[in-house]
């Protein structure tokens, strides 16, 4: 797999398009690798010139700074920073609605300022320069529905993008009752991936998937690797892996054409 | 001429007005006591949004019955009380419907208020009965026993007995122009009271003057009393929803604050040539504390926030912490913010100034578990219809709990030290980011 470093760029003397933010959970998680290989599959069939950081990523501080941790969050984002302004780099994609979310509103105050898109956002604009193409191949016919992860939507109001990827694929797009800016979080925000929940009646990953299954969908797609794996863990505490997928938009574009 | 009427009018107005203000005093007061924060900035988007959500009331039918009803006594509400202009004129100089003079449309102006009024009752008995029949959940979640509850439909049981004194005495007045009876000029329409004028019919000219006149000093006596009873009611918002609009965050909801006296230390410890041995500054103003944990720890904003609330839980029914059981309501962060700044206030009042009290808004009103289960999704910041903001006093409590408490869940302090060091929430070596590349 073609995955350059910004380090192997810049030792050849070039400078790519855009910088792929992997994230933590892109970078280690089992399942989120999917996605990420999903989504430089597209990259580089669509020819784009990015480069990660590889060994010099770093956390955000995104949980850091929802659990509290101010002093963890910035000393994170200005080493993050000092990095990227030492690389030059100007626009930056990552299929993390939480670095997305933390890159682009919580680095500029701090030195860091550079253009950053979601890879729901920036795969739509491949396609609208015609550099991709997305056709429904094997999903063609299936039942969609999306589950908005609250830092890609209410955080930044980003609700076409990912829709409209969708509508590409032949499908049928359908809406579960709380959707858009009243789509219900999946329960990991705010750094409680990381906690046990507190004490209640339900998971919030079990709520917002039965949600989901009401509207009888063959898959529930996403546009975060943490919302990716609540979905997951509801679909298991439902029983229902058998009948619906879980995934992520770049999965599902590039699975559509067997990249 | 009788002045006793007209003297006792403007005793009445004087300290119905002067008790509004010197509460209303003792607000400011206490929403100074929180502290800066630059919202004045933009002034342009900052009157549209207030033009948009407070008085277009855009947010609020998102929820279309409730928001409907809603429209409809606020603008009975307000335009209703063009009356009130009147009577106080009429009130302080002994006249009677002094807009009289302005003819058809005095006539057109009546209409309109009686027709407002009959619907504003109409709206308020349909509240009363989603509130008591129907019992919409989130009208009964448990911070809404006791006082909540009872503020609540005193709110709607005043505006009953207003919009009906408002009726009764057109009625009255109505019966009086047919009788011709001295000083009741013939003026306005009554397209509402009229049906109701043939029950007082029978009664004779004193008896329809006493109606008419104990039904319009009950009436703006009860207004004066509505109007004092806001600084102990929830029902501010009618007056706070357009600074608390016009003063809220329009920066995209995801944004929190970056803490500045985080950056400087921060800063000087990533300098390599800063001295660590350097003797700090004597005159330094001591270091803030990081985070909030009572009232004055909060900015401005967010104190305005709390007397802004008008408990009507939207919120809370989209937060899906409260919606799992869990024991996080952004409304009662909301209420119990407001109840320690009323305390702080009161000690202030009794003291001349802030006496240590032992208490603070952390623990004593918010508990820890609260706060921690927020999943920061921004659901109860959209669905407030006065953007009031719980999240950002979530988050200013926890991090008074983690900066200078070290008092995080034992999860998170995990997630923090594989931050600190390896680079990830996980106990990742940072060496190994790019395996997945080869796998």
């Amino acid at each position: 797999m073609n995955v350059p470093t910004m380090a192997e760029m810049t030792a050849q003397g070039k400078q790519p398009d855009v910088l792929f933010w992997v994230g933590c959970a892109g970078s280690f998680d089992d399942r989120a690798k999917k996605i990420t290989k999903a989504f430089v599959k597209i990259l580089n069939k669509a020819n784009v010139e990015f480069a990660v950081l590889g060994t010099e990523e770093s956390c955000t501080g995104d949980p850091a700074k929802r659990a509290g941790n101010e002093f963890l969050f910035q000393m994170q984002a200005m080493t993050n920073i000092e990095i990227l302004n030492a690389y030059e780099v100007k626009k930056i994609v990552t299929a993390c609605p939480h670095c997305f979310n933390t890159l682009k509103n919580e680095y500029p105050q701090l030195g860091g300022k550079y253009e950053v898109m979601h890879h729901t956002e920036f795969l739509k604009s491949l396609l609208d320069e015609g550099k991709i193409t997305i056709e429904g191949g094997k999903f063609k016919g299936k039942r969609i529905t999306f589950h908005d992860p609250c830092y890609l939507g209410r955080a930044n109001d980003v609700y076409e993008a990912p829709r409209s990827l969708i509508e590409k694929l032949e499908v049928e797009l359908v809406e579960m009752k709380r959707c858009k800016s009243d789509g219900l979080c999946c329960g990991a925000g705010g750094a409680q991936m990381f906690k046990d929940a507190e004490k209640g009646d339900k998971e919030i990953y079990v709520e917002r998937t039965e949600e989901a299954l009401e509207v009888a969908p063959n898959i529930i797609a996403t546009g975060c690797p943490f919302c990716n794996t609540m979905i997951t863990d509801g679909i298991k505490a439902t029983n229902q892996e058998e009948s619906v997928q879980v995934l992520d938009i770049a999965e599902l574009i590039a699975n559509a054409e067997d990249l | 001429m009788n002045y006793i009427d007209n003297i006792a009018f403007a005793i009445l107005l004087i300290i119905g007005i002067g008790f509004f203000v010197k509460n209303s005093k003792k607000i400011v007061r206490n929403i100074k006591l929180g502290k800066k924060i630059d919202r004045f900035d933009l002034s342009n988007e900052r009157f549209k949004n207030m033009l948009k959500i407070a008085l277009g009331q855009s947010k609020m039918v998102k929820r279309p019955v409730a928001g409907i009803l809603h429209i409809i006594v606020y603008a009975g509400f307000i335009i209703i009380n063009i009356e009130v202009l009147e009577i106080i004129i009429d009130g302080l100089f002994g006249t009677h419907r002094v807009f009289s003079v302005l003819g058809g449309f005095y006539s057109f102006l009546i209409g309109s208020f009686e027709i407002l009024a009959l619907l504003v009752l109409a709206s308020v008995i349909i509240f009363w009965i989603r509130r008591m029949v129907l019992q919409i959940p989130r009208f009964w979640n448990k911070e809404m026993k006791g006082w909540p509850k009872n503020d609540a439909l005193y709110i709607l049981y005043f505006e009953m007995v207003l919009m009906s004194l408002f009726l009764i005495m057109n009625a009255a007045d109505y019966n009086l122009q047919a009788l011709n009876a001295d000083h009741y000029t013939i003026a306005g329409s009554f397209p509402i009271s009229q049906f109701i004028a043939p029950l007082l019919s029978n009664l004779s000219e004193t008896s329809l003057i006493v109606i008419e006149r104990t039904a319009w000093w009950l009436h703006i006596g009860g207004i004066f009393i509505f109007l004092n009873y806001l600084y102990y009611s929830k029902h501010l918002h009618i007056l706070l929803a357009f600074p608390n609009t016009y003063f809220a965050n329009l920066k995209p909801k995801g944004q929190l604050t970056n803490l500045e006296a985080v950056t400087n230390e921060v800063k000087l410890m990533m300098d390599p040539s800063a001295d660590p041995y350097a003797v700090p500054d004597e005159n330094a103003a001591l270091p803030d504390k990081f985070g909030a944990s009572d009232v004055a720890d909060l900015n401005w904003v967010q104190l305005m926030n709390a007397y802004t609330c008008t408990e009507c839980g939207r919120c809370t029914a989209v937060c899906p912490a409260n919606i799992t059981g869990k024991e996080l309501s952004p409304r009662a962060i909301m209420m119990k913010t407001r109840d320690r700044l009323e305390e702080v206030g009161a000690n202030i009042d009794k003291n001349g100034k802030f006496i240590d009290d032992d208490k603070q808004l952390l623990n004593d009103y918010i508990k820890a578990e609260e706060i921690w289960a927020c999943t920061s999704c921004n659901a109860c910041v959209e669905a407030c219809p006065v953007n009031i903001d719980p999240l950002s006093i979530i988050i200013d409590l926890r991090r008074y709990l983690v900066m200078e408490q070290s008092a995080a869940p034992q999860g998170l302090n995990m997630m923090m030290t594989n931050i600190e060091n390896n680079g990830a929430p996980w106990q990742y070596n940072q060496m190994d980011r790019l395996n997945w590349k080869d796998e």
